[in-house]
């Protein structure tokens, strides 16, 4: 057991626990920042993606002794009333079913968009491919993206 | 049933209305009772209390509403769409509208549950004539305000009108309302007169569901709250011998390890064994931590030793079996029309095919988790659960508590599929809880959810058809699946009926793998087997296979048969309807496509499937869907579950499969197990609503089991080859990619 400082939402937190404990888990039995869920724990569905340093991660592969000193942003950062134009779009689009996955498809997507606001839509077939929608919602997100390009550019 | 007409309801057993201290009036109805008419209500109708009410319905002397929505919500939409029915006709503005979920009535009641498309058919009624009733109330107050009758005033949008124009809100009314007597009778609106009901309206919880609010049952936290994780048999007929917990004690997260088994036999023993208690009768190790993360950790530092209890089977010999079963005599036959034997004996031609599908985990993308504290006073759990009333009485049997001590309240689900039907993962954690006293939070891991799950079993059909003289004279369908065969309904589906010879007979082998519903139970593969079959057999007859269905449907109209489960004139219409819109035959020659056609879950629906080769793979560009489900109560959510009905489907008749070796699952994680992504997604769905005046039924599974055969055929017209066992890609000569 270990002391780590973490910048989170631009708010400092001290936590104490395991060096490998994966950040998705810090997050959200440390911290209460339940928003970032756990799906699989290997990285491969993207339930868990926050923005590190403005980077899509995901959170369930990022040892907590390895995410001090870095700005990590969870979905209950993005925007202060869920305002982003990406939350925004998913709103309009009424992407969600079970809405379990939904808040990883908004942190890659708002990732992506930040580096990328007018995308093809190959490219958003791309930039998505990494979450998966147990639902199969994939055709709604994927509008959702372009209205949220829309409302960037 | 046509609701073109008004129509007046006189049951009023499941409504009370009180008022509140608060301010306001609570309309208490319990809506399962209200579903059946011959079900008297339990007790007194005076003396019940909040817990013997399933829903409510809350007005605020402001006016809002707060509508309490009974069933559990695993994504197919009903916690909107079931308010929507009773704003519509309590004629308020949705915006006015909050909507909440309701507890589990853990005494009473019957149907508190998701499953089998259900909700919105059997609510339709009840929920608008709850609705109804309201509004008639807050009305008859008014009335009475003015010293005018009722049939003089007019209410709308919350708002109550006399003849001179003068207006009073329904906040304004509520306290003298909630006083009155239920009224015996009410009228429903006029279809086209609804305001709600057919407006796209978003899910009531997309605000929270944006930002990351707590919804989930993982997501669900108590003060003093630990986490467990539990060590279940690696291989299915495998129990624990014994353990050695040095290491995990050795962890300064880890503040204890357990047993629990005990508590599950005795139930699974006696004599109120309940179908959700799919339990192994192994013990199992159980590490209670200070965090998630202690107890997975935990977890993998336990060393146990299991020995094996029954077989340890595997897909190869589930595949002999089954083939050996279809190719036997040892059948129960289900529907028997005509004389099959003697058609086949007469036959100057017979197709006869097998289809074969795979085991499928469900993947609920929030892996099985619940809450529990027990105390002597109550039995309290919290989480995902789609059938609470059955696992409030196992878990009231296994503890030896009261039923009434017993309190269930529902999250939010991350997918249902089936899955959560089952309570194994409540029954563990009661369990737990009951031997720590102390308010405990059980968590799968992925690995655990894939390998220990309630999977849909292996299940291979073989069908037989019998031509003479150019016709189709005998249908032979013959099932072979893992535990369970298909329910009572199905042999009822298309195509009974339709032929003057037509057989369906089942056989099973009892496997020590759990197995249990998957989103749409038996027709997920029953459809791709039978339409693909259909499909060979207008090739071999040489008719339009379109055709082919329209004139079989057409025997059945001539032929009214009341033990038929469909009507011939809907599945015709949405027949008619796909075909006008995906334009069938008349798309250019680099695009393929297949058709299919299907009932279940009183619904009816009809796929086409587009698709182009390219680089010698074929890629699915589009999916043409005509569905007839009646009256669409919330456009923006049927088109949400429409389309994720129809990837589901490709998805898992194209890449799902979960194989075993000496009773161990060979996949355990999106690595090794491939879920459809948005890459493999087609680009467009186009999905096209019937228009009538028809009650509706619902959509949470109908349009998946078409999907499978529509790609199918749509392959075999790219590349001539057949696909008869799922996965397909497996039998396509492609590389199968997984994560």
């Amino acid at each position: 057991m270990a002391t780590f400082n973490l910048k989170i939402n631009n708010k400092k937190h001290t936590v104490e626990a395991d060096a490998d404990t994966p950040l998705l888990w810090v997050l959200r039995d440390h911290i209460d920042l339940v928003g970032t869920k756990y799906g699989c724990g290997i990285g491969q569905c993207g339930a868990c993606t926050v923005h590190v340093d403005g980077n899509a991660m995901r959170s369930c592969l990022l040892p907590v002794s390895q995410a001090e000193d870095m700005s990590i942003t969870t979905i209950e950062g993005l925007s202060e009333d869920g305002n982003h134009p990406v939350q925004q779009a998913w709103k309009e689009i009424d992407v969600p079913q079970c809405g379990y996955c939904q808040s990883g498809q908004i942190m890659t997507a708002s990732a992506f968009l930040n580096q990328n606001s007018n995308p093809t839509n190959s490219e958003i077939r791309d930039a998505m491919h990494g979450n998966i929608c147990r639902c199969a919602s994939y055709n709604s997100i994927e509008k959702a993206v372009k209205v949220a390009a829309d409302k960037i550019s | 049933m046509n609701l073109s007409k008004q129509q007046t309801f006189s049951r009023r057993s499941f409504l009370k209305t009180s008022a509140l201290a608060s301010g306001g009036m609570l309309i208490s109805f319990n809506l399962f009772t209200a579903c059946k008419s011959d079900v008297k209500p339990p007790v007194d109708i005076s003396q019940l209390n909040f817990n013997d009410f399933n829903a409510f319905i809350k007005i605020s002397d402001e006016g809002k509403v707060t509508i309490f929505s009974p069933n559990p919500e695993i994504g197919q939409g009903v916690k909107t769409s079931m308010p929507m029915l009773i704003a519509e006709e309590l004629d308020v503005p949705w915006e006015d509208v909050y909507v909440q979920q309701a507890v589990l009535d853990t005494e009473n009641y019957t149907r508190q549950l998701a499953g089998g498309s259900q909700s919105i058919r059997l609510g339709w009624e009840p929920l608008r004539q709850t609705g109804a009733t309201a509004k008639q109330m807050l009305v008859n107050a008014a009335a009475a305000k003015w010293g005018i009758s009722p049939s003089e005033c007019k209410a709308s949008q919350g708002i109550i009108t006399n003849p001179k124009g003068e207006t009073l809100g329904y906040g304004d009314v509520v306290k003298e309302a909630a006083l009155l007597d239920v009224p015996g009778e009410v009228t429903l609106k006029d279809p086209k007169d609804f305001t709600i009901v057919g407006k796209n309206t978003s899910n009531v919880d997309i605000d929270k569901i944006i930002t990351g609010k707590p919804l989930f049952g993982l997501d669900y936290k108590e003060e003093g709250m630990v986490y467990a994780s539990v060590l279940r048999p690696p291989a299915f007929g495998q129990i624990l011998e014994s353990f050695d917990d040095t290491a995990a004690r050795a962890l300064s997260g880890v503040i204890d390890v357990i047993v629990i088994g005990e508590k599950a036999r005795i139930h699974l023993e006696g004599e109120k064994k309940n179908w959700t208690a799919q339990l192994s009768k192994s013990d199992k190790v159980v590490v209670i931590a200070k965090t998630t993360w202690d107890a997975i950790k935990g977890k993998k530092a336990i060393k146990a030793v299991w020995k094996n209890d029954s077989e340890l089977e595997s897909t190869e010999s589930h595949d002999k079996i089954l083939l050996d079963l279809l190719n036997g005599e040892k059948f129960d036959t289900r529907r028997k029309d005509g004389n099959v034997k003697k058609a086949f004996a007469n036959a100057d031609k017979i197709l006869e095919r097998v289809y074969e599908s795979p085991f499928l985990p469900h993947n609920c993308m929030e892996p099985m988790n619940f809450f529990a504290n027990i105390t002597p006073e109550k039995v309290h759990l919290v989480g995902p659960i789609q059938s609470p009333e059955d696992a409030a009485k196992v878990v009231s049997d296994m503890l030896d508590r009261k039923l009434e001590d017993i309190h269930i309240e529902m999250t939010r689900i991350g997918g249902g599929f089936g899955r959560r039907l089952y309570g194994d993962f409540i029954y563990e954690t009661a369990e737990i809880a009951n031997k720590i006293k102390k308010p405990v939070k059980m968590v799968s891991t992925r690995e655990d959810d894939m390998t220990t799950g309630i999977y849909r079993p292996a299940i291979k059909y073989k069908i037989a058809a019998s031509i003479k003289d150019g016709k189709l004279t005998g249908y032979h369908l013959k099932e072979a699946a893992v535990n369970i065969n298909m329910y009572g309904l199905i042999p009822n589906f298309f195509p009974a009926a339709a032929l003057e010879n037509y057989q369906v007979d089942t056989a099973n082998y009892k496997s020590n793998i759990t197995t249990g519903a998957w989103r749409a139970p038996y027709t997920n593969f029953l459809a791709s087997a039978e339409q693909s079959f259909f499909d060979e057999l207008a090739e071999l007859l040489e008719v339009d296979r379109v055709q082919m269905h329209l004139d079989l449907l057409e025997n059945v109209k001539s032929n009214p048969e009341p033990n038929i489960e469909y009507s011939p004139e809907r599945l015709q219409g949405v027949i008619k309807l796909v075909v006008d819109k995906s334009n069938w035959g008349k798309t250019g020659p680099d695009v393929y496509q297949g058709f299919s056609v299907y009932y279940c879950h009183n619904t009816h629906v009809a796929e086409v499937a587009d698709i182009t080769m390219e680089n010698g793979n074929p890629v699915i560009k589009k999916v043409t869907c005509a569905v007839d489900c009646g009256i669409v109560v919330n456009p923006l959510g049927a088109l949400n579950q429409v389309r994720g009905g129809i990837i589901d489907g490709i998805g898992h008749s194209m890449y799902g499969e979960l194989t075993f070796n000496n009773g161990v699952p060979q996949s355990n994680n999106f690595n090794s197990f491939q879920l459809i992504r948005m890459g493999q997604t087609p680009p467009e769905i186009d999905v096209h609503f019937v228009e009538n005046d028809i009650a509706p039924t619902g959509l949470g599974e109908p349009t998946l089991p078409p999907v499978g055969a529509a790609v199918a055929n749509a392959i075999y017209k790219a590349t001539g080859k057949r696909l008869t066992k799922q996965p397909y890609i497996n039998n396509m000569d492609l590389e199968k990619v997984v994560g």
